[in-house]
């Protein structure tokens, strides 16, 4: 319990690090101070609204706990480009993200446990030989790049999948629900997914493959041979149990991760999400747009980063609730 | 070196050298330079051919030469960044396992909280308005990176320093720099090139990444550059794939040799681990 809060407040202090950086990077852009928040085409009666918001008209060492408190109620101001809440849009764009970001992991990561468990199985064969470099080789490809192949090929090429965006333009549904489980939304799906799930299987596939013959090799292991069960009952039952832990935990760490790192796919694609959102709002220095969607993000990595940890001594009996070994 | 992995990895590093450095030798034409032909029209979206080995771009510019320059940018970047990372790494994981205490704990939070930055939106946070130079991706990189590096590193110093020669240096009166930088770094220097190798095939990937966004420098030819060039200019919905497949696989091919000698590495530093 003593472990979980600690950890809960280390959490909460790598955030407000990431806040205070945010501040002052924001801040100390060129020009006027209020930049960060105010665009030369607001009328009169928004800049008044946002100065009182934000404290804009307070010295610097107010403004910032005005600013800590508005992040605390999700209060990031009025987008330049969009005309709207920072904190409306971010939330129409996250459902895509989350959606993109699960689809991704779970076929990468189910995928990559399966083949990594059978190349364990096959270590030493021709299978091998071939299997290892070529995931190595979809790691060290860009994403986009990949993306941009797999477009040309399936989309462009062929004509199977659409070119981009998450819906077909003009197409209306009664709720966001209906929206993404409707055929068209998975259909734009494909090819993202695809591109994220082809980098993503190659860390559990590894990960897999040398637990398995680090766990193959335990004592444990050599009692269940003793006596006398089945290989497959082994493999499945004893084995890859073990061997699963640190993959779960790549699993947490992953979607972190992703939620950030799927930036290029999402551009690629068109893919309206967190991660186009920045970019775009960073290219046309829509400040309090650009500020709300790297917090966003930078909150998705870190909680994900703290349910990894709880997950990591949750699973494995061995991390005591104490001190790692 | 008798590992064939990384054997090859070192194979294709020192290609990729050697065109970076005559890349003005190799490169068949101005990577930049808008091409005509005798009759003054322009040489657009040429197919592959003798003239140009790739072909050119929708503006008529070559596309091989584009690629042999862009590796320059590449290996640049990669070395310049792994480089910065592993010298952060490695001073910050001395310091923080030789003293220990509160320097330890201000350093390891430090670590913390760099690893709880989301990596490629802050490097385009720092390209988008500090500028779009290279120096200010190596910087974002640089300034996420060595946590990593320095992590692995303290804890290396932590039982080198327990290790009877320290004491030996120590009992002779060396100064605690002597004894960091020349008895206690030498037995952790191939950690910290174990993790500069793996740091530029990020740095690679990183950079083609903020290219490809749009946030590199525009006069300056690189892989992501003519990613981004390509994508742009409809290449994709033509079937250009002479313009977009090569500069992809030479990233793929530069950053597999980062993980194949990482992992030749490995087993020269942990022989155990190979079976």
């Amino acid at each position: 319990m003593l472990n979980l809060l600690s950890r809960f407040a280390q959490m909460l202090f790598v955030l407000w690090i990431v806040a205070t950086i945010l501040f002052f990077l924001f801040r100390l852009m060129p020009g006027d101070p209020t930049v960060a928040y105010i665009d030369t085409t607001f009328n009169e009666e928004q800049v008044l609204q946002l100065k009182k918001t934000f404290g804009l008209d307070l010295p610097l060492h107010e403004q910032y706990f005005v600013y800590l408190g508005n992040l605390l109620v999700g209060e990031f101001g009025q987008s330049f480009h969009h005309r709207q809440p920072v904190l409306a849009l971010l939330l129409s764009v996250l459902p895509n993200t989350i959606i993109l970001t699960l689809t991704s992991l779970l076929t990468g990561y189910i995928f990559g446990t399966l083949v990594g468990a059978w190349l364990a199985w096959k270590r030493g064969t021709w299978f091998e030989a071939v299997t290892i470099p070529a995931v190595l080789a979809l790691r060290a490809a860009p994403e986009f790049w990949l993306g941009m192949v797999l477009l040309a090929i399936f989309g462009f090429g062929l004509g199977w999948f659409p070119s981009g965006g998450a819906n077909s333009p003009g197409a209306n549904f009664p709720s966001e629900w209906a929206r993404v489980t409707s055929v068209d939304f998975l259909w734009h799906l494909v090819l993202p997914a695809t591109t994220l799930a082809l980098y993503l299987q190659g860390l559990p596939l590894l990960l897999m493959r040398s637990n398995m013959l680090d766990v193959m090799s335990e004592d444990f292991v050599t009692m269940a041979r003793m006596k006398g069960l089945a290989t497959r009952t082994i493999v499945l039952r004893h084995a890859a149990r073990n061997a699963l832990l640190p993959v779960v935990t790549a699993f947490a760490l992953g979607f972190g991760a992703s939620v950030g790192g799927n930036v290029v796919v999402e551009t690629v694609f068109s893919w309206p999400g967190l991660g186009r959102l920045l970019v775009v709002a960073v290219a046309s220095s829509d400040y309090p747009v650009a500020q709300g969607a790297f917090f966003l993000i930078t909150v998705v990595l870190v909680f994900m980063n703290f349910v990894a940890d709880l997950l990591y001594s949750a699973l494995d009996p061995r991390v005591s609730n104490g001190r790692r070994a | 070196m008798r590992d064939p992995f990384a054997a090859t990895g070192l194979g294709i590093y020192a290609l990729f050298a050697v065109v970076a450095i005559f890349a003005d030798q190799i490169a068949t034409h101005d990577p930049l330079e808008i091409l005509f032909r005798d009759d003054g029209t322009l040489v657009a979206s040429a197919l592959p051919g003798s003239g140009h080995w790739l072909g050119t771009t929708n503006l008529g510019r070559d596309i091989f030469s584009q690629l042999v320059i862009g590796t320059r940018a590449a290996l640049i970047v990669g070395l310049i960044a792994a480089v910065v990372v592993a010298l952060i790494g490695t001073v910050v994981g001395l310091i923080s396992g030789y003293f220990g205490g509160w320097t330890d704990a201000v350093l390891m939070r430090l670590a913390d909280v760099a690893l709880g930055i989301p990596f490629l939106p802050f490097v385009i946070l720092m390209a988008g308005f500090r500028g779009p130079r290279t120096s200010n991706v190596i910087l974002g990189i640089a300034l996420l990176l060595w946590p990593n590096t320095a992590r692995v590193i303290r804890s290396q110093v932590l039982s080198v320093r327990e290790r009877a020669f320290v004491e030996a240096a120590r009992v002779t009166g060396a100064s605690t720099s002597r004894i960091l930088f020349v008895h206690v770094a030498p037995n952790i220097l191939p950690l910290s090139f174990l993790y500069g190798s793996i740091a530029v095939g990020w740095a690679i990937l990183t950079e083609a990444s903020i290219a490809f966004l749009g946030f590199g420098p525009s006069d300056q030819v690189s892989w992501g550059y003519m990613l981004q060039d390509a994508y742009g200019s409809q290449a994709l919905s033509r079937g250009d794939y002479f313009w977009f497949v090569p500069p992809g696989l030479c990233i793929v091919l530069v950053v597999v040799a980062g993980f194949f000698i990482s992992r030749g590495y490995e087993e020269i530093l942990f022989p155990k681990l190979k079976d």
